[in-house]
């Protein structure tokens, strides 16, 4: 029975938790290597569009919840969520129209545009705050558990309970449908192939007659629903909290990188990597440890490589060994 | 057609195309030859908006199109191949084709959603159009084979199916028997001399191999050092003196001279 109530421990503190924060992280991510695969430069201000599309949308939960409207047992902010998905998408274009194109006119190189989306992201980080705050923000409504630990173990009759909580299972049935929309987007819809094509060759494309500024719109736009989905889901399972999100810019990279840059595949392969390795790295393991080998033999301290407090290391350590021997990453992308 | 005036494009202090002048008359298939590094190529990137021009124009039927972006040279029905061969690798050959033809309904999102009969109907006719243009190459066999898997030869006719998906007026083809067997070429050649003849195509051919230009082209213009050096047809250009100076140095030839 140890055994099971060790493999329970896992799924209830490891497995999880990890899996729900890689959705979170691959949709982010995604949002990272179309820009850096078809506008060709890293977006230093993919976390704050992650922050401020959750803002509009806690925004919209709250006019909702004021006009009394809910969405039965799961969270009101779905609801919300093609609002806020809207006015990201707003947001961005008003952003490409006023800075990025200037700059793409100029025909700038890929580093000067990172450097000019440093201060996009600035600029974003600022709304974000001046219109919601710095404060932590919890607009999770609707059922709190799919199941709870004390459900799982009466039925079950184990020691070790497991609860699976609605955001948790929320954030990877979206996280799966709106990554099959992505693919099915890109691999046969006739927008999708031109962004393709213009990822795959730039003059090539422009000289085959594909309209860069169509392509260009159409990549923030699918950046600004990625960013907002990701931003609402992480916000619904943690909690909302605009420096937060401004810190998830380095795991997000740390995705995308060791995916390899501009490669949708391995921005969601990138995102599990990141995630469970964090959550390895700062899990205590005495418990699952405890199951597994004899009562004397079981660990008095709390068996945890890294303090949570460092779990940023851990995406900074990938980070670098990835860009050191395997600097396309594990798909082959542009970067390197 | 076109019509090059004094153009000029540095790279640093070096000068690629030092003030070069050129027509291109309509319906004709000119020849560009010269040396390695006469600035052939550069001059096509310029024209073909790829490079901006450090000074000097380009007219196309009279009007500046210096410095415009590749797209909208495209959508005046200008077009060029590379060199090497450009494709979208993890597309197959007829995809490829079907990203060619501008202006599609599908490109814009609003028609993915709402204008699924629109774009399935365009879709159909580009697909049938890209049959028609794979089987004149006789490439049909290639068309559901990905693109970055074809030979560097079948790649150079992809090279050229692209620029008859649409109406072009004139087609700049850099090295289009570059690293291509004899009978790939003749198909090649052919297919220029069809589309010149049935569908009016200006062409202006970028080529080393002798035999091609002389069977293709007239007239040939020949480049050496950024400038135009002779124009004419493949003979006259072909026993100009400077022309032969250019390519073979001023020792050489008068060795090939005294030779003879």
């Amino acid at each position: 029975m140890d055994i099971l109530n060790a493999i329970v421990a896992f799924t209830n503190f490891v497995f999880i938790p990890a899996t729900a924060y890689g959705a979170q992280l691959a949709l982010g991510a995604l949002g990272a290597t179309l820009v850096y695969g078809i506008l060709r430069f890293s977006n230093f201000a993919q976390g704050d569009t992650m922050a401020f599309g959750t803002m509009a949308t806690i925004y919209g939960t709250w006019g909702l919840q004021a006009m009394g409207v809910s969405f039965g047992p799961l969270p009101t902010a779905l609801l919300a969520l093609p609002f806020g998905i809207l006015v990201t998408v707003g947001l961005l274009l008003a952003t490409d129209f006023s800075v990025y194109r200037f700059y793409r006119k100029q025909k700038v190189a890929p580093t000067i545009l990172v450097i000019v989306s440093l201060g996009v992201m600035f600029v974003m980080n600022g709304i974000t705050r001046i219109m919601i705050g710095v404060e932590e923000q919890n607009f999770t409504d609707g059922e709190r558990f799919v199941f709870t630990a004390r459900e799982f173990k009466e039925w079950s009759g184990l020691n070790e309970g497991m609860a699976l909580k609605t955001t948790q299972a929320v954030t990877i049935v979206t996280a799966v449908l709106v990554v099959a929309w992505l693919f099915w987007f890109l691999q046969k819809t006739r927008t999708g192939k031109s962004m393709r094509a213009f990822s795959d060759n730039e003059d090539l494309a422009l000289l085959s007659g594909i309209n860069p500024n169509h392509v260009v719109r159409v990549t923030w736009i699918l950046v600004a629903i990625l960013a907002t989905i990701a931003g609402v889901l992480y916000g619904l399972d943690k909690s909302f909290k605009p420096f937060t999100y401004f810190q998830l810019l380095l795991p997000i990279f740390a995705a995308a990188v060791v995916g390899g840059l501009g490669n949708p595949l391995g921005a969601i392969a990138g995102g599990f990597v990141v995630a469970y390795s964090e959550v390895f790295v700062t899990y205590a393991w005495k418990k699952v440890i405890g199951y597994l080998v004899p009562a004397d033999m079981a660990p008095d301290g709390l068996v945890q490589l890294m303090s949570t407090d460092y779990k940023l290391a851990v995406s900074f350590i990938i980070l670098i060994i990835v860009l050191l021997f395997m600097p396309t990453g594990l798909f082959k992308g542009k970067s390197g | 057609m076109i019509s090059v005036q004094n153009l000029h494009k540095k790279f640093g202090a070096f000068h690629a195309v030092d003030g070069a002048t050129l027509e291109i008359a309509t319906g004709s298939i000119t020849g560009l030859i010269g040396p390695n590094g006469a600035g052939k190529t550069t001059l096509f990137n310029v024209i073909a908006g790829r490079l901006p021009a450090s000074c000097g124009k380009v007219l196309m039927a009279g009007e500046d199109i210096t410095g415009l972006p590749p797209h909208e040279l495209f959508h005046k029905g200008l077009l060029r191949t590379f060199q090497i061969a450009h494709e979208f690798g993890s597309m197959t050959v007829r995809e490829n084709l079907m990203m060619v033809p501008e202006n599609q309904a599908g490109e814009t999102l609003w028609n993915t959603w709402f204008g699924r009969g629109r774009v399935a109907e365009e879709e159909r006719r580009i697909r049938d159009k890209a049959d028609e243009v794979l089987e004149f190459l006789t490439i049909t066999h290639l068309a559901d084979e990905k693109a970055s898997n074809i030979s560097g030869g079948q790649k150079k006719l992809l090279e050229l199916g692209r620029t008859m998906m649409v109406d072009a007026k004139i087609v700049f083809l850099d090295e289009v028997g570059a690293g291509v067997n004899r009978t790939l070429l003749n198909t090649i050649g052919d297919a220029i001399v069809r589309l010149n003849k049935e569908r009016g195509y200006t062409f202006c051919v970028i080529e080393h191999d002798m035999d091609f230009i002389a069977r293709l082209c007239d007239p040939v213009i020949c480049m050496a050092e950024g400038k135009v050096l002779a124009q004419g047809t493949v003979d006259e250009v072909k026993n100009d003196e400077r022309v032969i100076e250019a390519y073979l140095g001023t020792g050489l030839k008068n060795k090939v001279k005294s030779n003879a």
